[in-house]
């Protein structure tokens, strides 16, 4: 069946997809949490700035955000040239690379529903467990975090779900090396270029979508969950 | 045991000033909506910094502007029952109870899960969610909640507001038992009469901010000035009263009062119990001899301590009934025939009686009597 006949560059480029997706989600997590809580909650000097650079990604062309990312993360941009010097990671035409981009690209989307999350919650709940005698940091790991994780699911998925998908920033940034920085996006676009192609194409756009089907699936489970926990069911 | 307040706050055109203290029982704040009893609690609690002022439990200072301390809540060890329960939605009943006490310094816990639970009838409920709660199981875990957390001194905030009658009435003797046993000294916020007759210890009145009365609870409802604030129908005074007997044949139970017997219909009270009494002032009538050939059955001989003549027709009086205070609002016409004045030797007939009935669905019932 050539439909299950995948080739080895085919296999890497998946591999390569739910690892980059992975990480960039799992990885911006903590940041986007952070964020997030400065967005909502935040009474500061540039928090309209700070919302504005968080959304730019996600109205900007994704050619635009990877060649600002070339320029700033590449070997001789001041970020990444300061990274390679000081603790040798390289983002530059590598998968790193890509999951950067694909990071930064779910940030946006990360960040809104995890602030829909946290407006959600109840500061009275807070309120009420400052008075048991719970100290700051405690309030927050005990009642507020556990209480904003519907949005938190929701936001893991959002990004890990636009990592998979992201082609412009990707293809700017680290280029489509076969094995090093090829995803299942920019690989079905090179197999649709070359003649031939059209069946590896086909493999990885039906890998695509069900890859898309679990993570929706998944993330239905778990905000479900979630939604009754919050409501205390 | 006592704590002190004294704060000013100003939120927009609110002015709060309230200056009053509070010792051991249960203590009523009590005033209309937005005469600023909520905020007093919250800056009790420390969830609202005011712009002035000083506040004491049994000496330890929680806040005083002028020396720049400001406990903050959670240091606080002030106990809070707010209005709608609070209770953490994504924990168990077990986990909220034992939520406050976990935080409590080993050495400063003095309530332990098995007795809160027990003094709450909540064993049954340990395991359930928060939102497989009914209203009033709700509002005993918030209780029972606060009071693991062995606080210094306990703040309820209207913790009957959401509750229908019968589930008031099934919590009502949960927080009596509170009062008399946990020995946390209790403040109390209210606007129902009811309640603090059922529940005070002492009163402490507040109106448009500020603290207009403070005191025990029968002499500031007996007060003749302050009886606007409770409002032409309600105001009205209590009395205490002990259950003498039952007469089976006109299903009667007596009662003595200081000022003499009374008949109500059958309580269903134990010979020896002790109640408090609601008698509202445009219930009593007064005679200037011993009443005959009335229906009313309860007339109590007692004296006018104080006489306040009102706009238009009505007059209140202020009368002494073997030391307790009962207020009575007849016309000014009467008072005129009668030659009504303080000092007098009246008889007061009191045709309504209010009072709760233990363990019964109402928790506040009035005869016609």
């Amino acid at each position: 069946m050539f439909l299950l006949d995948f080739r080895p560059d085919e296999i890497t480029a998946i591999k390569r997809s739910r690892r980059g997706a992975t990480g960039a989600a799992a990885g911006s997590l903590p940041l986007g949490i952070l964020t997030a809580l400065l967005l909502a909650r935040g009474r500061f000097w540039g928090r309209g700035a700070l919302d504005i650079l968080v959304h730019l990604p996600l109205v900007l062309p994704p050619v635009v955000t990877g060649y600002v990312l070339l320029l700033l993360f590449g070997r001789h941009g001041p970020i990444g040239h300061f990274l390679e010097a000081t603790i040798g990671v390289v983002f530059a035409f590598r998968w790193t690379g890509a999951a950067l981009a694909s990071a930064v690209m779910g940030f946006p989307l990360m960040v809104r529903a995890i602030r829909l999350g946290i407006e959600a919650v109840d500061r009275r709940l807070e309120e009420a467990a400052g008075t048991l005698g719970a100290p700051p940091l405690w309030v927050f790991f005990t009642v507020t975090l556990p209480l904003m994780l519907p949005g938190i699911i929701a936001g893991t998925i959002l990004a890990f779900a636009r990592s998979l998908g992201e082609f412009g920033a990707t293809i700017t940034f680290v280029s489509n090396i076969p094995g090093e920085t090829e995803t299942v996006p920019t690989a079905i676009f090179s197999l649709t270029q070359v003649p031939g192609g059209d069946a590896g194409a086909l493999r990885l756009t039906l890998v695509a979508i069900l890859l898309s089907v679990v993570a929706l699936v998944a993330s239905e489970v778990a905000a479900r969950g979630a939604a009754r926990r919050v409501a205390g069911l | 045991m006592s704590l002190e307040v004294d704060i000013e706050h100003r939120l927009g055109a609110f002015r709060l000033q309230a200056r009053f203290t509070a010792r051991a029982g249960l203590t009523v704040l009590f005033g209309r909506s937005g005469a600023g009893k909520t905020t007093l609690v919250n800056v009790i609690a420390g969830l609202l910094r005011p712009d002035r002022g000083r506040i004491a439990v049994d000496g330890s200072v929680l806040l005083d502007t002028e020396r720049g301390i400001f406990v903050p809540r959670h240091r606080r060890r002030v106990g809070y029952v707010f209005q709608g329960s609070r209770l953490f939605p994504h924990l168990s009943v077990r986990q909220n109870l034992l939520y406050g006490h976990w935080f409590t310094p080993r050495s400063e816990r003095r309530e332990q899960l098995d007795r809160v639970v027990a003094l709450l009838g909540i064993g049954a409920l340990l395991e359930r969610r928060p939102g497989r709660l009914s209203g009033g199981e709700t509002q005993r875990v918030a209780l029972g909640r606060a009071l693991l957390a062995s606080p210094r001194l306990l703040l309820m905030d209207e913790p009957l507001a959401a509750l229908d009658e019968a589930r008031k009435a099934e919590i009502l003797p949960y927080i009596e038992r509170l009062r008399d046993e946990a020995g946390v000294p209790i403040v109390y916020v209210s606007h129902s009469l009811p309640e603090v007759v059922r529940l005070a210890t002492s009163l402490v009145l507040l109106e448009g901010g500020a603290v207009v009365a403070e005191g025990a609870a029968a002499e500031v409802m007996g007060r003749l000035d302050l009886s606007a604030l409770f409002g032409a129908r309600e105001a009205g005074a209590f009395i205490e009263a002990r259950v003498l007997g039952h007469d089976a044949a006109f299903g009667l139970t007596r009662l003595a009062a200081a000022g003499g017997e009374l008949r109500v219909p059958r309580l269903d009270l134990a010979v020896g119990s002790r109640l408090r009494l609601r008698i509202r002032a445009r219930d009593v009538m007064i005679a200037d001899r011993p009443p005959q050939g009335l229906s009313a059955l309860n007339a109590l001989a007692g004296r006018i301590a104080a006489l306040r003549l009102e706009e238009g027709a009505i007059a209140e009086l202020a009368l002494d009934l073997g030391g307790e205070r009962v207020l009575a609002r007849v016309t000014r016409q009467a008072v005129h025939d009668l030659a009504l004045a303080p000092g007098r030797e009246i008889y007061a007939v009191i045709k309504s009686i209010t009072f709760e009935r233990q363990n019964a669905a109402a928790f506040e019932e009035s005869s016609e009597i």
